[in-house]
């Protein structure tokens, strides 16, 4: 460490903290606040090497704004474009908001765990999300519908607040054809809506299993849905080891050094986001943790 | 190998050493009536015959009645100010033609030598060196500063009433992590060498060999020091005591005390926490994104869709603490405190960490 040889050292080449240079190529408006904007690198180079797995994120940088952690919705076997499904909610995502086709930003990543697809073949596989809870899970939709016969049943459970507030409604036919269960609800119903009103875990309550020990449910929504979703797995005899779940802090840095997104022991950006239900279960029902 | 001698006069010596090998030298001065850390050219600019006295919310500068330069024990500053500095350049965008075109800084890191440094401090670097350099990314700021610089530690031959690195294992001997290491003594320092760059100074130095009374009264010197530590903390088992008590009722009485100032946080020299702002100058077409300290007691930390996830005092304070003592284990293989004392020190309203662990695992036993 203290040794006058290595005074002037260079720099490493690779730094976490540089964003590359992206920009839209196309947007699709998905519900009210909610688009889906697909980022194209600039750099020849980052584009052919960029790659990521299901329930992993970038942070998108609008410079002299700020970053969000943005999960990618994209197909993983894509290879042009990178789909990223943001709600408008604050000044990064209302700045990005503004920004049209053509527009220019950062992107760095991808960061964070992802959703154990490996283990889930062979098996019946239930994907629970809440509203913008959908994203992060879109990833392994894709990649299910192309691997379809390496997995046994596989349910879609998804809720919004209200019925056009539900995502990718465009995409619903083909999910089902490539042999996808899926399931909708809102919180509230409204004109034409003929599917269930109620929450989420209400689905999960209600959907028949066929081997409860060997379903794999992976959630993404709310803290509360989450909670109930867990409880109401935990309830239908599925085991506390196959419960998955992607978790939500504020981020700045993305890779474990800022110290922002703790929650008990983890770093939920980079031992997470996507986490064992078993090993959140200590912290999740501890107030302000 | 064994130790030398070097007389207090040549103490001027080393400075001057290692500033021709390039070295900006961090030494202890007094500034705003405390020890802290900044730039020194001379030996005058060193505490000379002055101590601190501390306790809980309370510190304060003291004649000593004798000559020592390195007679105190650590002040509001650590050296992570100058390796982790409290605001740093992380990259820079610019507008051009074809959009944003982002850019590493460039930088001549500078090479620090830090004289003085504690046996806590030398942990608390340790531990930073885990946070920042062995982890899955690598803090290239950190990283840049850490490995050019150069550690002159001083054995501490007093301890003041907060410290208590006897309990976390950290000192008060220098055992590693330095180049050079110092015993004081009322005519110089003996000197002991822990590295080749140490090794390698030392050769340019008008060292002698110490006499057996030189020997024996630096051993006593730092034997007092062991001697005057009062404080206790006892860690068996305190990482599930504290993360398995997160509903105690401790955490609410200890914050409604607490001021939620910050001061702990930014004393610490372990506290590792940051936050990135935007720099843009006028046209927004140049933006650099810059690094600052920041703090788990700041109500927007933990900001998520707009609402603190912390959104009370005694949940941040919880967080600290656990944080500190408890969940760093899982992080990073050891505690987060080296025992040092600062944030007993600084807190204004005198919250005690040993206290509060004693009253948490009290109700635990
Ligand atoms: C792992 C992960 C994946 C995410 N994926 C998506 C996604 O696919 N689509 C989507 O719309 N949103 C996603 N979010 C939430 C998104 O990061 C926030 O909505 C966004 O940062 C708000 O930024 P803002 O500047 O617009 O809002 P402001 O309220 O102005 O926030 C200011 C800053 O605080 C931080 N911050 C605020 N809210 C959050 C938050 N919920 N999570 C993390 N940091 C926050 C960010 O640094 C943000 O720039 C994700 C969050 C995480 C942690
Ligand atoms: S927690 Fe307090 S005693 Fe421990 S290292 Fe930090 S400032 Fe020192
Ligand atoms: S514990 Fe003391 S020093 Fe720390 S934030 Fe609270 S009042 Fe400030």
């Amino acid at each position: 460490m203290n040794q006058t040889a290595s005074l002037d050292l260079p720099l490493p080449a690779c730094n976490p903290w540089l964003a590359h240079s992206v920009t839209i190529d196309r947007i699709t408006p998905e519900v009210a606040g909610v688009s889906t904007y697909h980022l194209r690198f600039v750099d020849p180079e980052a584009a052919r090497n960029y790659r990521f797995r299901p329930g992993q994120f970038n942070m998108l940088y609008l410079p002299g704004v700020g970053e969000s952690a943005i999960s990618l919705s994209a197909d993983p076997r894509g290879h042009v474009t990178w789909a990223h499904t943001v709600r408008t909610a604050g000044n990064v995502t209302q700045t990005l908001a503004k920004l049209g086709v053509g527009g220019s930003l950062g992107l760095r990543g991808p960061f964070g765990s992802c959703w154990p697809l490996d283990q889930a073949m062979g098996k019946d596989l239930i994907l629970v999300a809440g509203g913008i809870g959908l994203p992060p899970l879109r990833p392994v939709i894709y990649e299910i519908a192309a691997r379809r016969d390496e997995f046994a049943s596989v349910a879609v459970l998804y809720g919004a607040r209200t019925p056009d507030t539900l995502l990718y409604q465009a995409e619903y036919d083909a999910w089902r054809k490539a042999g996808i269960d899926l399931h909708l609800t809102a919180d509230m119903s409204g004109a034409g809506w003929n599917g269930a009103v109620g929450v989420v875990p209400l689905l999960l309550d209600r959907l028949p299993l066929a081997d409860a020990a060997r379903t794999q449910v992976w959630m993404c929504g709310p803290e509360v849905m989450l909670k109930y979703t867990v409880k109401s797995a935990l309830r239908r005899g599925i085991p506390a080891g196959n419960l998955w779940l992607s978790m939500e802090r504020n981020m700045q840095c993305a890779i474990g050094l800022c110290g922002h997104c703790q929650l008990g022991p983890e770093f939920v950006c980079r031992n997470g986001p996507v986490f064992p239900w078993n090993r959140m279960a200590p912290y999740l029902d501890v107030k302000g943790l | 190998m064994p130790p030398w001698f070097l007389e207090k006069a040549c103490l001027q010596d080393l400075l001057e050493r290692l500033r021709d090998r390039g070295y900006a030298v961090i030494g202890p001065t007094i500034s705003q009536e405390a020890i802290c850390y900044d730039e020194i050219h001379t030996i005058d600019e060193l505490p000379r015959g002055w101590t601190d006295v501390q306790q809980a919310g309370r510190y304060r500068l003291q004649r000593r009645a004798d000559e020592s330069l390195f007679g105190y024990v650590v002040g509001p500053h650590s050296w992570k100010r100058y390796l982790f500095p409290p605001q740093a350049t992380l990259m820079t965008a610019d507008r051009t033609d074809g959009g944003w075109s982002m850019q590493a800084p460039v930088e001549v890191p500078p090479r620090y030598a830090f004289l003085g440094v504690r046996a806590c401090e030398l942990a608390a670097i340790r531990i930073q060196d885990k946070v920042f350099l062995e982890g899955p990314y690598v803090d290239l700021v950190y990283q840049a500063r850490r490995e050019r610089c150069f550690v002159v530690a001083v054995n501490c031959t007093q301890a003041a009433s907060t410290c208590f690195c006897t309990s976390m294992n950290t000192g008060p001997r220098c055992q590693a992590g330095f180049d050079l290491a110092l015993t004081e003594l009322p005519t110089g320092f003996l000197v002991e060498c822990g590295s080749d760059a140490g090794s390698e100074l030392l050769a340019s130095l008008p060292v002698r060999e110490p006499s057996a009374e030189e020997l024996t009264a630096a051993e006593s010197a730092r034997e007092q020091a062991v001697h005057q530590i009062q404080r206790l903390m006892d860690t068996t088992n305190i990482r599930e005591d504290l993360l398995t008590n997160l509903n105690h009722p401790r955490w609410q009485e200890a914050g409604e005390r607490c001021l939620s100032c910050t001061n702990c946080t930014m004393v610490c020299p372990t506290c590792f926490c940051s936050s990135v702002n935007e720099v843009a100058d006028l046209g927004a077409d140049h933006v650099r994104r810059e690094r600052v300290w920041d703090s788990c007691f700041n109500l927007d930390f933990s900001t998520m869709n707009g609402t603190p996830v912390r959104n009370n005092v005694a949940s941040r304070y919880r967080q600290w603490l656990t944080h500190k003592l408890a969940s760093w284990h899982d992080q990073f293989g050891s505690s987060g405190c080296v025992g040092c004392g600062r944030c007993i020190t600084w807190c204004p309203v005198g919250i005690d960490l040993t206290e509060e662990v004693a009253a948490i695992r009290g109700d635990v036993r």
